[in-house]
């Protein structure tokens, strides 16, 4: 079983579209759900970190695999 | 958390130009800013429909070629045409977002766009061309919002 609730494709996408998508994501999910995001933009992880940084959702962790970025965060 | 402001004035209306007030206007949303955009003289293009903005070369040595083109035969008639249509080939590969888009995002997310009265006057503008929900106002209008923003922007 997944460790998430959602999960948001962001591949391909440029600034802002990871952050926006994202975003319009969680406002569809309940507090302490999680989502689970992957992107391509290498400028997504500053900007997830601030992102959450400013909203108050949690950003649980943030790697890389493979080119692609992932990013866990829990909806405050 | 309080709610921040964030006012931009639009006043350029290229397709390069035009994307800072939007990206930043809908990021802004999303990080929950009450957001307002002021849109004045070539900004108003910003606001059609149907958008047809153009970038030009001319009077931008800054823009990256990807061969040198000497300044008078970027003034021929169709380079400018083909520049733009160059930039938008490059932006859709690269995945980033129409102006279209970004634009709705913005309105999804209750940014308000105003547009000054006064240039829509001036250039005879159709408002009928805009996107619904634009409102109308001047300078005053304005700095009732600017007034109490935490950050202004002018592009």
């Amino acid at each position: 079983m997944a460790d998430f609730d959602r999960e948001l494709d962001a591949s391909g996408l440029n600034c802002p579209l990871p952050i926006l998508r994202a975003k319009k994501t969680l406002a569809d999910m309940e507090s302490g759900q999680v989502l689970h995001i992957i992107a391509t933009d290498p400028g997504s992880v500053k900007d997830f970190e601030a992102f959450a940084k400013q909203t108050g959702n949690e950003l649980m962790s943030s790697g890389e695999e493979g080119g692609k970025f992932t990013f866990m965060m829990k909806k405050s | 958390m309080t709610e921040k402001k964030l006012a931009i004035i639009a006043t350029k209306g290229t397709l390069d130009w035009a994307y800072p007030p939007f990206i930043l206007a809908s990021t802004a949303a999303a990080l929950g800013y009450e957001t307002e955009i002021f849109f004045t003289f070539y900004g108003l293009q910003l606001l059609k429909k149907k958008l047809n903005l153009q970038v030009s070369s001319l009077g931008n040595p800054g823009m990256p070629m990807p061969m040198p083109v000497p300044v008078v035969l970027q003034a021929l008639p169709g380079m400018q045409s083909m520049m733009t249509m160059m930039m938008k080939q490059k932006m859709k590969a690269k995945g980033v977002a129409s102006l279209e888009e970004l634009r709705e995002l913005c309105q999804e997310a209750e940014v308000k766009l105003i547009a000054c009265q006064m240039t829509v006057d001036l250039f005879e503008m159709d408002t009928k061309e805009f996107v619904d929900g634009v409102e109308y106002g001047g300078a005053a209008t304005f700095f009732e919002f600017a007034g109490e923003s935490d950050i202004c922007l002018y592009i």
